[in-house]
């Protein structure tokens, strides 16, 4: 019982850190005290907070490493970008629209999940990183490679250029290959992006505590014992891996829907963010959601509020990453930080005494 | 340990008495202005000196930098480009010859007895972080936008200006969207003017009567030029035998786009790529005895000054370009010899663009009479009607002038490699 009470304990601390931080930042905003640099990071530090705590699932919870989390995120933010594209004029609700966008990013993100997943997680090993990694390049090359219009006789599709598209005058061409989309409604702000945050850490920090979830992290401590008590590996790995796909997508549809122009270059959707994401995982702590929420923030912030460097906070900017990850994960300074704890804490009750 | 700890502490105080400074309002105008006050900063956190110290350091600072305001105020201008990453030869290219136009300026009385203040901001060629740079500048008071130079993040960046009623002059931004609103203006060729008239060229002048177009689909330059290139074609003299894409995953080997070309017969290869690639088609279809016309557009401006490239294989190339580094018009020459002189680098026509956005926003500024001391609101309104206006002599064209619709009207100019040098036709 007493454990219980600390978890769900736990849980409401993470949950009102998240609302306290909204609050904080909605009373500045509307007394003016955010510069336009912080207003304009809002959204994207919802984006990657949601990426942070959906692949920590995987990486923390599940145990197996994906490195092609991006591309979940570039299925979401295409399909959703495409969806509010074409039906700008037929769905003038905006937030309707963006409910629909957002669940339409959520189904084909966690299709592909399910694709990916269905092979690859039945082996043993590895794989996963692999097979992720392959699957976010194809996918960014793929959406590359796509050219698709539409006029008065429907859609038109091509993988060659836009002129074999065979469209009529007044015809639109909504996916131009690299191009990528231009053109989709901005409907994120920062209050939707906070209420996904929460969402997305009430399904994750439930399924860690449910039934389910115990099963998941059975399979992750050892997988012969789990298979021994007759856990479906499977289906677990499967449902895990999923729903962190799916978050992904739900991420990029808050991604694309910020900006007007979507594009699948190496940068937004390419391997190093991938990499990235998994950055803000370690450093925030592997499966720990509170931790990814923080990394994912520091970490975001940390390049823009570094533009006073120049070009020299790429440099800084690693130099940060190095010390995080000795303050955070070093024995020797885990040592120190103990000791220090203890120091305060005798010298605290020295004093009370 | 102790190593460690004070490591932390170091790069916390630089961070932090770096962060004292921006907060000050006031900003950089070069990149070395920062690393200035990194390395003072760092020197004085070496000393083991108060952060607070610190941050009044970095303070003093930047009132040095705001020191030398003339009476009639400062005209704040914004650049934004990828001066690190991939394309950062682009924006780089873009920040030193905007800083030479803003200098010159200053020196010559400055713009309606304004000086002229530009801080570059870096977007690393993304969208996302293009965004975030307007909004840094916004919150320097920028009130005019010279930027950004990427076609992808100057389409994102002027949904955030035109809500703003920000007036945007990009350098090179091509892609048709990046001008769609009407405080956006741009001084290079659109991308899709640049392949009609590269099609009319080559039809008017009767080049070829086989063309053979080996593009980069995943770049936005390339393919939105071939798309206009190829429909523009059917109303010309000569047919396409042969489109071949390659992707920037996949550009060092071209010996399968050559082949096809020389299959179909091709008399004339069209190449609207970037010279990096181009140099590397040259050479191979010079291994395979492809013996063909080579035909580009701006892209392929620089390609003389690839390392390790034989300026032979490049002989009989034309291409259409805005500028040519080693023209001998007075205005080139003196452009190149500063630009050279300060960053001792050949200036490309991103530079050229940049020059002449500077130098459009001073024309424009003059015209409409802007001041200091205007709203960046009124300033846009201002200028919009100055934009169509004003004809600008500059070094990518003489006599440009604007339409409405942001589009620069000028007239293409070719030329031609002989000799290992640009030579007009």
């Amino acid at each position: 019982m007493k454990k219980m009470s600390k978890v769900t304990k736990n849980n409401l601390i993470t949950y009102a850190m998240v609302i306290a931080a909204y609050i904080v930042m909605e009373i500045l905003l509307k007394t003016g005290h955010v510069s336009s640099l912080l207003q304009g990071l809002l959204v994207p530090l919802c984006t990657y907070v949601i990426l942070a705590v959906s692949l920590n699932l995987t990486v923390g919870i599940l145990g197996e490493l994906s490195l092609g989390h991006a591309g979940f995120m570039c299925v979401g933010a295409f399909s959703s970008a495409l969806f509010s594209l074409t039906t700008k004029e037929a769905i003038p609700n905006g937030g309707l629209r963006f409910l629909i966008a957002i669940l339409i990013a959520c189904v084909a993100a966690a299709v592909c999940g399910v694709i990916v997943g269905i092979p690859v997680l039945r082996l043993k090993g590895d794989y996963l990183a692999i097979v992720t990694l392959a699957f976010g390049e194809i996918i960014k090359n793929l959406v590359n490679a796509i050219y698709l219009g539409i006029d008065s006789k429907g859609f038109h599709f091509s993988m060659k250029d836009t002129i074999s598209l065979n469209l009529e005058p007044e015809g639109k061409v909504l996916i131009k290959g690299a191009q990528g989309i231009t053109g989709t409604p901005h409907s994120s702000n920062f209050t939707i992006g906070v209420i996904l945050i929460l969402i997305t850490l009430i399904i994750v920090n439930n399924l860690v505590h449910s039934r389910t979830g115990r099963a998941v992290m059975s399979i992750r401590d050892n997988r012969i014992a789990a298979e021994s008590i007759g856990i479906n590996i499977t289906k677990y790995k499967l449902i895990a891996f999923t729903l962190s796909a799916a978050m992904a997508g739900v991420a990029g549809a808050l991604y694309s829907h910020n900006l007007a122009t979507l594009t699948a270059l190496p940068k937004n959707f390419g391997y190093n963010m991938s990499i990235m994401i998994l950055v803000f995982v370690v450093l925030g702590g592997i499966g720990n959601m509170r931790g990814s929420v923080i990394a994912a923030v520091v970490l975001t912030l940390l390049p823009e509020l570094l533009r006073g460097l120049s070009d020299y906070r790429m440099l800084i900017y690693a130099i940060v990453l190095i010390v995080m990850m000795i303050f955070n994960w070093s024995p020797a300074v885990l040592d120190m930080r103990k000791k220090l704890a203890a120091k305060l804490k005798k010298n605290q009750t020295e004093k009370e005494a | 340990m102790k190593k460690k700890l004070l490591s932390l502490v170091l790069a916390m105080a630089m961070t932090a008495s770096l962060l004292a400074g921006c907060g000050a309002g006031t900003g950089e105008t070069t990149g070395t202005d920062g690393a200035e006050v990194a390395e003072e900063a760092a020197e004085e956190t070496e000393a083991a000196e108060e952060t607070a110290e610190e941050a009044e350091a970095a303070e003093e600072t930047a009132e040095e930098a705001e020191a030398p305001a003339a009476e009639g105020g400062v005209l704040k201008i914004g650049g934004i480009g990828p001066t690190t990453g991939g394309a950062a030869v682009y924006g780089t290219a873009v920040m030193n010859a905007a800083q030479i136009a803003v200098d010159e300026i200053n020196a010559a009385g400055g713009v309606n007895g304004m000086t002229l203040e530009l801080k570059f901001e870096d977007d690393e060629c993304d969208a996302e972080k293009s965004v975030n740079a307007y909004n840094t500048l916004k919150d320097w008071n920028m009130q005019v936008l010279m930027g950004t130079v990427t076609s992808g993040c100057c389409i994102a960046v002027a949904e955030s200006a035109m809500a703003d009623n920000m007036f945007l002059l990009t350098p090179s931004g091509s892609a048709v969207e990046c001008v769609q609103y009407d405080n956006a203006f741009r001084v290079c060729f659109s991308d899709p003017n640049q392949g009609i008239a590269s099609a009319q060229y080559i039809g008017a002048n009767a080049l070829a009567t086989k063309v053979a177009v080996i593009y980069d689909s995943s770049d936005i330059y390339s393919s939105g030029i071939y798309e206009k290139f190829a429909a523009e074609a059917a109303n010309q003299p000569f047919e396409i035998v042969a489109a071949e894409a390659f992707t920037a995953d996949n550009k060092t080997d071209f010996t399968v786009q050559l082949q096809k070309a020389k299959d179909a017969g091709a008399d004339l290869v069209f190449l609207p790529i970037y010279y990096t690639e181009a140099s590397l088609i040259l050479a191979q279809a010079n291994q395979m005895g492809l013996d063909t016309k080579f035909f580009g557009c701006d892209g392929l401006d620089g390609i003389l000054a690839v390392e390790n490239f034989d300026t032979a294989l490049a002989e009989g190339v034309m291409l259409l370009t805005p500028f040519a580094a080693d023209a001998t018009d007075d205005k080139t020459v003196k452009f190149v010899e500063a630009y050279k002189a300060a960053y001792s680098d050949t200036p490309n026509q991103f530079a050229a663009d940049a020059y002449d956005a500077i130098y459009t926003i001073k024309a424009a500024c003059e015209k409409a009479g802007v001041t200091a001391d205007m709203s960046t609101s009124d300033i846009c309104d201002a200028l919009k009607g100055a934009m169509t206006q004003i004809t600008v002599d500059g070094l990518t064209g003489d006599g440009i002038t604007w339409s409405a619709d942001g589009e620069p009207t000028k007239a293409p100019k070719a030329v031609v490699i002989s000799d290992g040098a640009y030579k007009a036709m």
